[in-house]
Protein backbone atom coordinates (compact mmCIF):
# COMPACT_ATOMS: atom_id res chain seq x y z
CA UNK A 1 0.00 0.00 0.00
CA UNK A 2 1.04 3.62 -0.45
CA UNK A 3 2.70 4.92 2.72
CA UNK A 4 0.52 6.66 5.30
CA UNK A 5 0.71 7.24 9.04
CA UNK A 6 -1.73 5.56 11.42
CA UNK A 7 -3.34 7.20 14.40
CA UNK A 8 -5.83 5.69 16.81
CA UNK A 9 -7.22 8.53 18.94
CA UNK A 10 -9.27 7.70 22.01
CA UNK A 11 -11.44 10.82 22.03
CA UNK A 12 -13.70 12.48 19.44
CA UNK A 13 -11.93 15.79 20.06
CA UNK A 14 -8.56 14.32 19.18
CA UNK A 15 -9.98 12.60 16.06
CA UNK A 16 -11.63 15.73 14.62
CA UNK A 17 -8.47 17.75 15.29
CA UNK A 18 -6.37 15.31 13.26
CA UNK A 19 -8.98 15.23 10.47
CA UNK A 20 -9.26 19.00 10.45
CA UNK A 21 -5.50 19.45 10.34
CA UNK A 22 -4.98 17.06 7.44
CA UNK A 23 -8.16 17.80 5.46
CA UNK A 24 -8.29 15.74 2.26
CA UNK A 25 -5.07 14.00 3.31
CA UNK A 26 -6.75 12.11 6.16
CA UNK A 27 -9.64 9.63 6.27
CA UNK A 28 -11.35 8.05 9.24
CA UNK A 29 -11.35 4.25 9.25
CA UNK A 30 -13.96 2.09 10.93
CA UNK A 31 -13.88 -1.46 9.50
CA UNK A 32 -11.58 -0.48 6.66
CA UNK A 33 -13.26 -2.89 4.24
CA UNK A 34 -13.89 -0.11 1.72
CA UNK A 35 -11.13 2.32 2.72
CA UNK A 36 -8.17 -0.05 2.41
CA UNK A 37 -9.42 -1.25 -0.98
CA UNK A 38 -9.80 2.37 -2.11
CA UNK A 39 -6.29 3.27 -0.89
CA UNK A 40 -4.83 0.30 -2.77
CA UNK A 41 -6.76 1.41 -5.84
CA UNK A 42 -5.22 4.88 -5.67
CA UNK A 43 -8.45 6.74 -4.93
CA UNK A 44 -6.87 8.67 -2.05
CA UNK A 45 -3.43 10.06 -1.44
CA UNK A 46 -3.35 10.12 2.33
CA UNK A 47 -0.96 11.38 4.96
CA UNK A 48 -2.82 9.58 7.70
CA UNK A 49 -5.52 7.02 8.43
CA UNK A 50 -7.48 7.76 11.58
CA UNK A 51 -8.66 4.54 13.23
CA UNK A 52 -11.82 5.54 15.09
CA UNK A 53 -12.42 2.20 16.81
CA UNK A 54 -10.69 3.20 20.05
CA UNK A 55 -13.16 6.04 20.71
CA UNK A 56 -15.77 4.78 23.22
CA UNK A 57 -18.73 6.76 21.76
CA UNK A 58 -18.11 5.31 18.32
CA UNK A 59 -18.34 1.74 19.64
CA UNK A 60 -21.51 2.37 21.62
CA UNK A 61 -24.60 0.24 21.09
CA UNK A 62 -27.34 1.53 23.32
CA UNK A 63 -30.65 -0.20 22.76
CA UNK A 64 -33.13 1.64 24.96
CA UNK A 65 -36.91 1.47 25.08
CA UNK A 66 -37.26 4.54 22.91
CA UNK A 67 -34.32 4.44 20.56
CA UNK A 68 -31.24 2.66 19.32
CA UNK A 69 -27.94 4.53 19.33
CA UNK A 70 -25.43 2.90 17.06
CA UNK A 71 -21.83 4.12 17.27
CA UNK A 72 -20.30 4.83 13.87
CA UNK A 73 -17.73 2.03 14.23
CA UNK A 74 -20.07 -0.78 15.33
CA UNK A 75 -19.68 -3.75 12.95
CA UNK A 76 -22.61 -5.58 11.35
CA UNK A 77 -22.33 -8.80 13.34
CA UNK A 78 -22.97 -7.04 16.64
CA UNK A 79 -26.48 -6.27 15.41
CA UNK A 80 -27.59 -9.72 14.29
CA UNK A 81 -25.89 -11.29 17.31
CA UNK A 82 -28.26 -9.23 19.51
CA UNK A 83 -31.81 -10.69 19.75
CA UNK A 84 -33.38 -7.48 21.12
CA UNK A 85 -32.01 -5.35 18.27
CA UNK A 86 -32.98 -8.03 15.75
CA UNK A 87 -36.58 -7.89 16.98
CA UNK A 88 -37.02 -4.10 16.90
CA UNK A 89 -34.88 -3.22 13.88
CA UNK A 90 -35.51 -5.98 11.30
CA UNK A 91 -34.63 -3.82 8.30
CA UNK A 92 -31.15 -3.27 9.71
CA UNK A 93 -30.73 -6.97 10.32
CA UNK A 94 -31.64 -7.83 6.72
CA UNK A 95 -28.86 -5.53 5.54
CA UNK A 96 -26.30 -6.49 8.21
CA UNK A 97 -26.71 -10.13 7.18
CA UNK A 98 -26.03 -9.56 3.49
CA UNK A 99 -23.31 -6.90 3.37
CA UNK A 100 -20.22 -8.69 1.99
CA UNK A 101 -19.22 -11.96 3.61
CA UNK A 102 -19.08 -13.15 7.23
CA UNK A 103 -15.47 -11.92 7.22
CA UNK A 104 -16.60 -8.47 6.03
CA UNK A 105 -19.47 -8.38 8.53
CA UNK A 106 -16.92 -8.81 11.34
CA UNK A 107 -15.51 -5.39 10.44
CA UNK A 108 -17.90 -3.35 8.30
CA UNK A 109 -20.83 -1.47 9.76
CA UNK A 110 -23.57 1.04 9.07
CA UNK A 111 -21.46 4.08 9.97
CA UNK A 112 -18.79 3.34 7.40
CA UNK A 113 -21.38 2.25 4.85
CA UNK A 114 -23.17 5.58 5.27
CA UNK A 115 -19.98 7.67 5.08
CA UNK A 116 -18.76 5.75 2.03
CA UNK A 117 -22.01 6.98 0.44
CA UNK A 118 -22.21 4.69 -2.58
CA UNK A 119 -25.52 4.63 -4.47
CA UNK A 120 -25.63 0.85 -3.98
CA UNK A 121 -24.93 0.90 -0.24
CA UNK A 122 -26.94 -1.86 1.42
CA UNK A 123 -26.93 -0.07 4.77
CA UNK A 124 -28.44 3.28 3.87
CA UNK A 125 -31.96 2.43 2.61
CA UNK A 126 -32.66 0.38 5.78
CA UNK A 127 -31.52 3.31 7.94
CA UNK A 128 -33.90 5.62 6.06
CA UNK A 129 -36.91 3.34 6.60
CA UNK A 130 -36.00 3.12 10.28
CA UNK A 131 -36.11 6.97 10.41
CA UNK A 132 -32.43 7.15 11.35
CA UNK A 133 -30.54 10.36 12.07
CA UNK A 134 -26.77 10.82 11.64
CA UNK A 135 -25.04 12.53 14.57
CA UNK A 136 -22.02 14.50 13.39
CA UNK A 137 -19.30 16.27 15.33
CA UNK A 138 -16.71 18.71 14.06
CA UNK A 139 -14.17 21.07 15.55
CA UNK A 140 -16.78 23.78 16.07
CA UNK A 141 -19.72 21.75 17.37
CA UNK A 142 -22.19 19.01 16.59
CA UNK A 143 -25.23 18.63 14.33
CA UNK A 144 -27.72 15.98 13.32
CA UNK A 145 -28.82 15.15 9.77
CA UNK A 146 -31.61 12.76 8.73
CA UNK A 147 -29.98 9.86 6.87
CA UNK A 148 -32.03 10.56 3.73
CA UNK A 149 -30.29 13.97 3.51
CA UNK A 150 -26.78 12.67 4.26
CA UNK A 151 -25.56 11.58 0.81
CA UNK A 152 -25.12 14.26 -1.84
CA UNK A 153 -23.81 12.19 -4.77
CA UNK A 154 -21.90 9.00 -5.54
CA UNK A 155 -19.23 8.84 -2.82
CA UNK A 156 -20.00 12.30 -1.44
CA UNK A 157 -21.94 13.46 1.59
CA UNK A 158 -22.61 16.36 3.95
CA UNK A 159 -19.52 15.79 6.13
CA UNK A 160 -17.32 18.88 6.06
CA UNK A 161 -13.63 19.31 6.80
CA UNK A 162 -12.82 17.98 10.26
CA UNK A 163 -16.27 16.47 10.75
CA UNK A 164 -16.85 12.92 11.84
CA UNK A 165 -19.91 10.69 12.08
CA UNK A 166 -20.23 9.82 15.77
CA UNK A 167 -23.38 7.72 15.82
CA UNK A 168 -26.67 6.91 14.16
CA UNK A 169 -29.87 7.15 16.20
CA UNK A 170 -33.22 5.62 15.32
CA UNK A 171 -36.51 5.39 17.18
CA UNK A 172 -38.00 2.15 18.47
CA UNK A 173 -41.47 2.23 16.92
CA UNK A 174 -42.84 -0.64 18.96
CA UNK A 175 -44.78 -3.77 18.09
CA UNK A 176 -47.01 -2.21 15.43
CA UNK A 177 -43.93 -1.63 13.30
CA UNK A 178 -42.27 -3.83 10.70
CA UNK A 179 -39.43 -3.26 8.24
CA UNK A 180 -37.55 -5.18 5.57
CA UNK A 181 -34.73 -4.78 3.04
CA UNK A 182 -33.85 -6.85 0.00
CA UNK A 183 -31.58 -6.41 -2.98
CA UNK A 184 -31.63 -8.12 -6.35
CA UNK A 185 -28.34 -9.72 -7.38
CA UNK A 186 -27.84 -12.41 -10.03
CA UNK A 187 -26.27 -14.79 -7.49
CA UNK A 188 -26.97 -15.67 -3.87
CA UNK A 189 -24.20 -13.84 -2.01
CA UNK A 190 -21.29 -11.45 -2.34
CA UNK A 191 -22.49 -9.02 -4.98
CA UNK A 192 -23.46 -5.40 -5.51
CA UNK A 193 -27.17 -4.66 -5.81
CA UNK A 194 -28.64 -4.25 -9.29
CA UNK A 195 -31.51 -2.61 -7.42
CA UNK A 196 -32.63 -2.76 -3.80
CA UNK A 197 -35.57 -1.62 -1.70
CA UNK A 198 -36.15 -1.03 1.99
CA UNK A 199 -39.63 -0.54 3.43
CA UNK A 200 -41.27 -0.03 6.78
CA UNK A 201 -44.85 0.15 8.01
CA UNK A 202 -46.26 1.49 11.27
CA UNK A 203 -49.91 0.61 11.91
CA UNK A 204 -52.31 2.68 14.00
CA UNK A 205 -54.72 1.24 16.57
CA UNK A 206 -57.32 0.62 13.83
CA UNK A 207 -54.92 -1.40 11.72
CA UNK A 208 -54.47 1.34 9.12
CA UNK A 209 -51.11 2.63 7.99
CA UNK A 210 -50.00 5.47 10.26
CA UNK A 211 -46.63 5.81 8.56
CA UNK A 212 -44.85 4.00 5.75
CA UNK A 213 -41.33 4.53 4.42
CA UNK A 214 -39.83 3.26 1.21
CA UNK A 215 -36.17 3.76 0.27
CA UNK A 216 -34.37 2.66 -2.88
CA UNK A 217 -30.73 1.77 -3.57
CA UNK A 218 -28.66 1.40 -6.74
CA UNK A 219 -31.23 3.30 -8.81
CA UNK A 220 -29.93 6.86 -8.62
CA UNK A 221 -26.83 8.89 -7.68
CA UNK A 222 -27.62 8.42 -3.98
CA UNK A 223 -29.92 6.13 -2.01
CA UNK A 224 -33.40 7.56 -2.53
CA UNK A 225 -36.16 8.18 0.01
CA UNK A 226 -39.29 7.54 -2.11
CA UNK A 227 -41.38 10.21 -0.44
CA UNK A 228 -44.37 10.12 -2.83
CA UNK A 229 -44.86 6.37 -2.50
CA UNK A 230 -44.32 6.59 1.26
CA UNK A 231 -46.79 9.47 1.64
CA UNK A 232 -49.38 7.73 -0.56
CA UNK A 233 -49.72 4.85 1.93
CA UNK A 234 -50.52 7.11 4.90
CA UNK A 235 -54.00 6.35 6.23
CA UNK A 236 -54.56 3.44 3.82
CA UNK A 237 -55.55 -0.11 4.66
CA UNK A 238 -52.46 -2.29 4.32
CA UNK A 239 -53.66 -4.42 1.42
CA UNK A 240 -52.54 -5.67 -1.98
CA UNK A 241 -54.14 -2.85 -3.96
CA UNK A 242 -52.45 -0.14 -1.86
CA UNK A 243 -49.07 -1.89 -1.98
CA UNK A 244 -49.29 -2.34 -5.76
CA UNK A 245 -50.07 1.32 -6.27
CA UNK A 246 -47.27 2.43 -3.91
CA UNK A 247 -44.88 0.16 -5.83
CA UNK A 248 -45.87 1.80 -9.12
CA UNK A 249 -45.31 5.25 -7.61
CA UNK A 250 -41.89 4.20 -6.23
CA UNK A 251 -40.92 3.02 -9.72
CA UNK A 252 -41.42 6.59 -10.90
CA UNK A 253 -39.24 8.01 -8.12
CA UNK A 254 -35.98 6.40 -9.23
CA UNK A 255 -33.51 7.46 -11.90
CA UNK A 256 -31.30 4.48 -12.63
CA UNK A 257 -28.35 4.37 -15.00
CA UNK A 258 -27.54 1.58 -17.46
CA UNK A 259 -24.36 -0.31 -16.69
CA UNK A 260 -22.93 -3.82 -16.72
CA UNK A 261 -25.13 -4.79 -13.78
CA UNK A 262 -28.44 -3.97 -15.43
CA UNK A 263 -30.44 -1.77 -17.75
CA UNK A 264 -32.45 1.20 -16.54
CA UNK A 265 -35.71 -0.58 -17.45
CA UNK A 266 -34.76 -3.70 -15.54
CA UNK A 267 -33.87 -1.63 -12.50
CA UNK A 268 -37.16 0.25 -12.59
CA UNK A 269 -39.04 -3.03 -12.90
CA UNK A 270 -37.08 -4.40 -9.93
CA UNK A 271 -37.99 -1.35 -7.83
CA UNK A 272 -41.68 -2.06 -8.43
CA UNK A 273 -41.39 -5.79 -7.67
CA UNK A 274 -39.20 -5.32 -4.60
CA UNK A 275 -41.28 -2.46 -3.18
CA UNK A 276 -44.42 -4.58 -3.16
CA UNK A 277 -42.47 -7.51 -1.72
CA UNK A 278 -40.85 -5.43 1.04
CA UNK A 279 -44.17 -3.84 2.02
CA UNK A 280 -45.69 -7.32 2.35
CA UNK A 281 -42.70 -8.52 4.36
CA UNK A 282 -42.86 -5.47 6.64
CA UNK A 283 -46.54 -6.15 7.27
CA UNK A 284 -45.91 -9.86 7.96
CA UNK A 285 -43.29 -8.93 10.53
CA UNK A 286 -45.63 -6.78 12.59
CA UNK A 287 -46.33 -8.60 15.79
CA UNK A 288 -44.19 -11.48 14.49
CA UNK B 1 5.89 10.39 3.12
CA UNK B 2 7.98 9.43 6.11
CA UNK B 3 6.16 7.42 8.73
CA UNK B 4 7.36 5.99 11.98
CA UNK B 5 7.29 2.26 12.59
CA UNK B 6 4.67 0.98 14.99
CA UNK B 7 5.37 -1.45 17.80
CA UNK B 8 2.70 -4.15 17.90
CA UNK B 9 2.27 -6.49 20.88
CA UNK B 10 -0.16 -9.26 20.09
CA UNK B 11 -0.96 -12.92 20.67
CA UNK B 12 -0.72 -15.20 17.64
CA UNK B 13 -1.92 -18.80 17.95
CA UNK B 14 -1.72 -18.50 21.73
CA UNK B 15 1.87 -17.21 21.74
CA UNK B 16 2.82 -13.63 22.63
CA UNK B 17 4.40 -11.89 19.63
CA UNK B 18 5.97 -8.46 19.28
CA UNK B 19 7.00 -6.86 16.04
CA UNK B 20 7.71 -3.53 14.39
CA UNK B 21 5.69 -2.62 11.32
CA UNK B 22 5.16 0.27 8.97
CA UNK B 23 1.70 1.74 9.63
CA UNK B 24 0.46 1.00 6.10
CA UNK B 25 1.23 -2.74 6.22
CA UNK B 26 -1.72 -5.12 6.26
CA UNK B 27 -2.08 -7.83 8.87
CA UNK B 28 -1.66 -10.35 6.03
CA UNK B 29 1.70 -8.92 4.98
CA UNK B 30 2.86 -8.61 8.60
CA UNK B 31 1.98 -12.25 9.28
CA UNK B 32 3.73 -13.47 6.14
CA UNK B 33 6.73 -11.19 5.94
CA UNK B 34 7.46 -10.05 9.49
CA UNK B 35 6.21 -12.87 11.71
CA UNK B 36 7.04 -15.55 9.13
CA UNK B 37 3.66 -17.30 9.10
CA UNK B 38 3.04 -17.87 5.39
CA UNK B 39 -0.05 -20.08 5.74
CA UNK B 40 -2.47 -17.21 5.11
CA UNK B 41 -2.54 -16.49 1.38
CA UNK B 42 -2.92 -13.36 -0.71
CA UNK B 43 -5.65 -13.64 -3.32
CA UNK B 44 -7.73 -10.68 -4.41
CA UNK B 45 -6.68 -8.01 -1.87
CA UNK B 46 -10.22 -6.63 -1.84
CA UNK B 47 -12.29 -8.85 0.41
CA UNK B 48 -13.83 -11.19 -2.14
CA UNK B 49 -11.75 -14.38 -2.01
CA UNK B 50 -11.13 -15.10 1.67
CA UNK B 51 -7.73 -16.75 1.04
CA UNK B 52 -6.24 -14.49 3.73
CA UNK B 53 -8.89 -15.34 6.36
CA UNK B 54 -7.63 -15.29 9.95
CA UNK B 55 -9.44 -15.09 13.26
CA UNK B 56 -9.15 -11.94 15.39
CA UNK B 57 -10.72 -12.06 18.85
CA UNK B 58 -13.06 -14.89 17.88
CA UNK B 59 -14.30 -13.40 14.59
CA UNK B 60 -13.06 -14.33 11.13
CA UNK B 61 -11.72 -11.42 9.06
CA UNK B 62 -9.94 -10.89 5.77
CA UNK B 63 -6.41 -10.10 6.96
CA UNK B 64 -5.69 -8.12 3.77
CA UNK B 65 -8.31 -5.60 4.97
CA UNK B 66 -6.88 -5.18 8.47
CA UNK B 67 -3.85 -3.06 9.28
CA UNK B 68 -1.15 -4.83 11.29
CA UNK B 69 -1.19 -1.87 13.68
CA UNK B 70 -4.82 -2.64 14.57
CA UNK B 71 -4.06 -6.01 16.18
CA UNK B 72 -2.02 -4.48 19.01
CA UNK B 73 -3.43 -6.09 22.14
CA UNK B 74 -5.65 -8.49 20.16
CA UNK B 75 -5.70 -12.27 19.76
CA UNK B 76 -4.94 -13.55 16.27
CA UNK B 77 -5.35 -17.15 15.11
CA UNK B 78 -4.08 -18.44 11.79
CA UNK B 79 -4.09 -21.79 10.02
CA UNK B 80 -0.72 -22.56 11.62
CA UNK B 81 -2.46 -22.73 14.99
CA UNK B 82 -5.03 -25.35 14.02
CA UNK B 83 -3.11 -28.60 14.33
CA UNK B 84 -2.00 -29.65 17.82
CA UNK B 85 0.83 -31.86 19.03
CA UNK B 86 -1.64 -34.77 18.91
CA UNK B 87 -2.33 -34.32 15.22
CA UNK B 88 -4.38 -32.47 12.64
CA UNK B 89 -7.49 -30.52 13.53
CA UNK B 90 -10.66 -32.49 12.64
CA UNK B 91 -11.29 -30.01 9.81
CA UNK B 92 -7.82 -30.55 8.35
CA UNK B 93 -8.28 -34.33 8.60
CA UNK B 94 -11.69 -34.13 6.94
CA UNK B 95 -10.37 -31.89 4.12
CA UNK B 96 -7.73 -34.56 3.39
CA UNK B 97 -10.16 -37.46 3.54
CA UNK B 98 -12.78 -35.77 1.38
CA UNK B 99 -10.24 -34.37 -1.12
CA UNK B 100 -11.58 -30.90 -0.37
CA UNK B 101 -8.68 -29.23 -2.16
CA UNK B 102 -6.81 -29.37 -5.40
CA UNK B 103 -4.29 -26.55 -5.86
CA UNK B 104 -4.56 -25.65 -2.18
CA UNK B 105 -4.20 -21.89 -2.25
CA UNK B 106 -7.70 -21.28 -0.87
CA UNK B 107 -7.40 -24.06 1.73
CA UNK B 108 -5.97 -22.13 4.71
CA UNK B 109 -8.74 -19.55 4.33
CA UNK B 110 -11.43 -22.23 4.11
CA UNK B 111 -10.02 -24.03 7.16
CA UNK B 112 -9.87 -20.91 9.34
CA UNK B 113 -13.31 -19.77 8.16
CA UNK B 114 -14.83 -23.23 8.76
CA UNK B 115 -13.27 -23.38 12.22
CA UNK B 116 -14.86 -20.00 12.96
CA UNK B 117 -18.23 -21.59 12.19
CA UNK B 118 -17.79 -24.89 14.05
CA UNK B 119 -16.34 -23.17 17.13
CA UNK B 120 -19.69 -21.46 17.62
CA UNK B 121 -22.13 -23.77 15.84
CA UNK B 122 -21.07 -27.41 16.19
CA UNK B 123 -23.80 -28.81 13.93
CA UNK B 124 -24.59 -26.37 11.12
CA UNK B 125 -26.95 -27.19 8.24
CA UNK B 126 -25.61 -27.44 4.71
CA UNK B 127 -27.29 -24.14 3.88
CA UNK B 128 -25.60 -22.49 6.86
CA UNK B 129 -22.20 -23.88 5.85
CA UNK B 130 -22.61 -22.62 2.26
CA UNK B 131 -23.76 -19.20 3.46
CA UNK B 132 -20.92 -18.95 6.00
CA UNK B 133 -18.33 -19.84 3.35
CA UNK B 134 -19.67 -17.44 0.70
CA UNK B 135 -16.69 -15.18 1.39
CA UNK B 136 -14.21 -17.89 0.40
CA UNK B 137 -13.60 -18.65 -3.26
CA UNK B 138 -12.26 -21.92 -4.65
CA UNK B 139 -11.62 -22.23 -8.37
CA UNK B 140 -10.79 -25.97 -8.33
CA UNK B 141 -13.19 -28.09 -6.32
CA UNK B 142 -16.63 -26.76 -7.17
CA UNK B 143 -17.16 -26.58 -3.38
CA UNK B 144 -18.95 -29.95 -3.04
CA UNK B 145 -16.09 -31.69 -1.27
CA UNK B 146 -15.40 -28.67 0.91
CA UNK B 147 -18.98 -28.68 2.19
CA UNK B 148 -18.80 -32.46 2.69
CA UNK B 149 -15.56 -32.07 4.67
CA UNK B 150 -17.02 -29.40 6.95
CA UNK B 151 -20.04 -31.61 7.63
CA UNK B 152 -17.79 -34.57 8.36
CA UNK B 153 -15.60 -32.51 10.70
CA UNK B 154 -18.71 -31.29 12.50
CA UNK B 155 -19.73 -34.91 13.11
CA UNK B 156 -16.21 -35.88 14.24
CA UNK B 157 -15.46 -32.98 16.59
Amino acid sequence: MQPFAYSAPTTIKEAVEILDKHGEKARPMAGGTDLLVQIRGGRFDLDTVVDIKKIPELNEISNGNDELVLGAAVPCHKLYDDPAISKSYPGLIDAASLIGSIQIQSRSGFGGNLCNSTPSADGIAPLIVHSAVANIQGTSGSRSVPVEDFCTGPGSNVLGKGEILVSITMPNKGDKFGAAYERFIPRNEMDIAVAAVGASILLDSNGKIEEAKIALASVGPTPIFATKASEFLKGKEPNEAAFKEAAAIAKGECSPIEDMRGTADQRKHLVEVLTERMLNKSLERIGG
Amino acid sequence: MATDKIHVKTTINGRPEEFLTDPYVSLLDALREIVGLTGSKEGCLDGNCGACTVNVNGRIVDSCLVLAAEVDGQKVETVEGMASAEGLHPLQQAFLEEAALQCGICTPGFLVASKGLLDNEPDPSEERIRHWLAGNLCRCTGYENIVKAVKKAARNS
